[in-house]
């Protein structure tokens, strides 16, 4: 194993070099063409008013830094699920879970939405987690019957479809004017998001990343199983309640601040691995998280460009990335499983 | 006396959800030991073992590990002391053997794993104590169930534990990996003082490696002991409720049930020569008798346990004359006499003589069961 140790550096640099050129290569592409010299002369000085500064500073950096942040959040809950479900498909949309945050974000906006103007951001948050965590319990509830990893899958799906099911019949009773923001959210964008939102969601999202990466000892431990790293002195219980709590925490700060977003949890995390070639998580913790800011910016520059001047939904392209991936895993468990 | 034990349950009764199945458990295991649960399927073996390692709380009582209550001690305390081999398998995802030996770090790294030198070196001498040294690199996934259970050993060894506890570690493995398993759980007793406490499904193996042996049937500790008090004939066949077959003690085996009705092939054997005809007679079915053994015979035992009619005299007389008698009655109701080739000499001469008669008076006398196909 003696490749490994020269092979994990290096895939760090390569991604760190990824993130940069795809930060810059977004911050470059848009209706409005501005010259990389300008961009940077716009990024040292701040706004100045001036409409090439508008279009950085309020529409293409906030959006990208979301597309960064969200996606490296996405990518480790993802990590954290398929660490507790100890299965490699689970995810926070392939469960349903972004799904529940969505559905009670929607409810908070179109209830009081008729009340008040607005609603404060950190609420959204709330009601994003509480969303998460509900969908996680009652998934959890009926995992204990399901070992198989299908029918999790299923089981989550069908979870999601209800939340989704309810979410649109609340839009479809929802004031005409909030119903051209509220549906375009429901369908996950990183367009609509503000400097301030992003700031609250991010420090959310950093502390939870880096209290996941001070679990990386704990996790590496209950690969071997939940009695094997009781036997070790893994406190199990606490442990999975900070799993599935440091999970839903991050999924939800993604589905307040930009809707749900499909399947980079479960692929980011798969390709991580692959790409370092191994699964220790700490390893892999910061490099699902760089990993996944990076194929979110991708698939947002794709979002935004391929089809321009119109928009897909953030999770029309990461679901073409993603989909394929969890379908391999599925067959190669299936072969894994004739093979005994 | 603390020290002399290193492993004690008093009073403990063992079950799920506050109902006990099997109750005053109560046993000293000393010090570099090796203790054996043997039982039925099913007589919760594994739920003694599972409360032994907390993975299940006592319904009743306590366990003492040295001189601590084991249900006070935090999990990494306990961790530094008692590391277990469970039957459960595991998936452990893009992890070398090396890798999953080296978990059994786990205790006595820092906060985020690292391994020292001294770790290193400790799981490279631990894979190569129990022969796995040549695994070292591969996925844990790729390799045998044999494999993983030495991988696991190594795991459960790197940890450094007082007691080691493992639930039936040799189920799925084949005669040679159970060899080399309970062989390194002896040298390592030996060598360090560890104290073992493991289910065994094989007997004939509980036997040779235990120090003392528990016998778990029905709700209570049905015996307690050293080898010696515990593998006998019939304990062993009332423990395990053997209503056809049998356990020879002396000869270590298990044997199946025997043809019964009026045996039709008389064997006349000895000196470990009719043994594998017994087994090819009582394999077909056929009813056989055996005779004229000495008591004290190799085969006796086994004769004793496959035969229909067994016809034996005292160890190291002659043969006499009222049981020669017996034994040519016997012959003449039989359709066969099957001559296992013993060499005759003095003591033994009576056999030969039977040989001859059965020949004069026209009985088939054959040397294998094929020939009366």
């Amino acid at each position: 194993m003696k490749h490994i140790k020269f092979r994990i550096p290096l895939i760090y640099c390569l991604l760190v070099s990824a993130f940069f050129a795809i930060l810059v290569l977004n911050v470059n592409t848009g209706s409005l063409s501005i010259s990389p010299g300008e961009i940077f002369r716009i990024l040292l000085h701040g706004s100045d008013g001036s409409k090439a500064a508008n279009v950085i500073w309020k529409i293409r950096l906030p959006r990208l830094l979301a597309a960064a942040v969200l996606g490296g959040a996405l990518s480790v809950s993802g990590y954290l699920l398929q660490t507790f479900f100890r299965n490699p498909i689970a995810g926070p949309y392939v469960l349903g879970i972004s799904s529940g945050a969505k559905m009670l974000v929607g409810l908070l906006m179109v209830f009081v939405l008729r009340v008040r103007s607005g609603v404060p951001f950190y609420v959204q948050m709330g009601a994003s987690f509480l969303g998460s965590i509900l969908v996680t319990g009652f998934v959890l509830l009926f995992a204990r019957r399901v070992r198989n990893m299908s029918s999790l899958l299923v089981l989550g799906i069908m979870i999601g479809s209800i939340c989704t099911a309810i979410t649109d019949f609340i839009i479809t009773f929802a004031d005409e004017s909030n119903v051209a923001n509220l549906h375009s959210w429901s369908m996950g964008s990183f367009s609509a998001v503000s400097f301030h939102n992003l700031h609250i969601a991010s420090a959310v999202v950093f502390i939870s990343v880096f209290c996941a990466f001070l679990l990386s000892k704990p996790i590496s431990a209950y690969q071997l199983g939940e009695n094997y790293a009781a036997s070790m002195g893994v406190p199990v219980k606490a442990f999975r309640i900070a799993l599935i709590g440091l999970s839903s925490l991050l999924s939800a700060s993604v589905t307040a601040l930009s809707g749900p977003i499909s399947f980079v949890g479960v692929a980011v995390p798969h390709i991580t691995k692959l790409l370092f070639g191994t699964a220790v998580p700490v390893v892999i913790i910061p490099g699902a998280f760089l990993m996944g800011s990076i194929f979110c910016m991708g698939c947002d520059l794709i979002a935004r460009t391929a089809f321009a001047p119109s928009e897909l939904a953030i999770s029309t392209v990461t679901a073409i990335f993603g989909a394929p991936v969890v379908i391999i895993l599925m067959l190669k468990r299936q072969r894994r499983h004739e093979l005994g | 006396m603390a020290e002399c034990y290193s492993f004690m349950a008093s009073g403990m009764a063992v079950g799920y959800h506050g109902k006990a199945l099997i109750r005053d458990i109560s046993f000293e295991l000393p010090k570099g030991q090796i203790l054996t649960l043997i039982g039925p399927n099913g007589a919760g073996k594994s739920t003694i073992l599972k409360t032994i390692t907390r993975q299940l709380s006592p319904v009743a009582g306590t366990i003492y590990l040295g001189q601590q209550n084991i249900h006070a001690l935090s999990g990494d305390a306990l961790a530094r002391q008692m590391s277990v081999l469970l039957t459960e398998r595991i998936h452990p995802e893009m992890m070398t053997c090396f890798d999953v030996a080296a978990m059994g770090r786990y205790p006595f790294t820092g906060r985020f794993g690292r391994l020292s030198s001294r770790d290193r070196e400790l799981v490279h001498t631990t894979l190569s104590r129990v022969g796995a040294d040549d695994l070292a690199d591969r996925d844990f996934l790729e390799i045998s169930d044999g494999q993983r259970q030495r991988i696991l050993l190594a795991r459960a060894l790197c940890q450094e534990p007082e007691v080691l506890v493992l639930d039936e570690p040799t189920s799925f493995l084949d005669i040679r990996y159970k060899i080399d398993l309970l062989d390194i759980l002896l040298e390592e007793t030996r060598r360090r003082q560890l104290t073992v406490i493991l289910s065994l499904h094989e007997i004939d193996l509980a036997e040779k490696i235990s120090d003392l042996v528990l016998c778990v049937k029905g709700d209570h500790i049905w015996r307690f002991g050293p080898p010696e008090a515990i593998f006998r004939d019939e304990i062993i066949s009332e423990l395990y409720s053997l209503n056809h077959g049998t356990y020879l003690t002396r000869r270590g085996s298990v044997e199946l049930s025997r043809p019964e009705g009026t045996p039709s092939i008389f064997v006349i054997g000895g000196g470990g020569y009719g043994i594998p005809h017994y087994r090819a007679l009582a394999r077909k079915r056929v009813a056989f008798a055996a005779g004229i053994l000495f008591e004290n015979d190799l085969e006796t035992d086994l004769a004793r346990t496959l035969a229909a009619r067994i016809i034996t005299v005292p160890a190291f007389t002659g043969i006499m004359d009222e049981v020669w008698q017996d034994a040519w009655q016997t012959i003449q109701n039989c359709c066969a006499v099957l001559d296992a080739g013993t060499p005759i000499g003095s003591l033994n001469l009576t056999n030969s003589r039977l040989l001859q008669a059965a020949e004069k008076s026209g009985k088939r006398v054959v040397r294998h069961i094929h020939e009366l196909d």
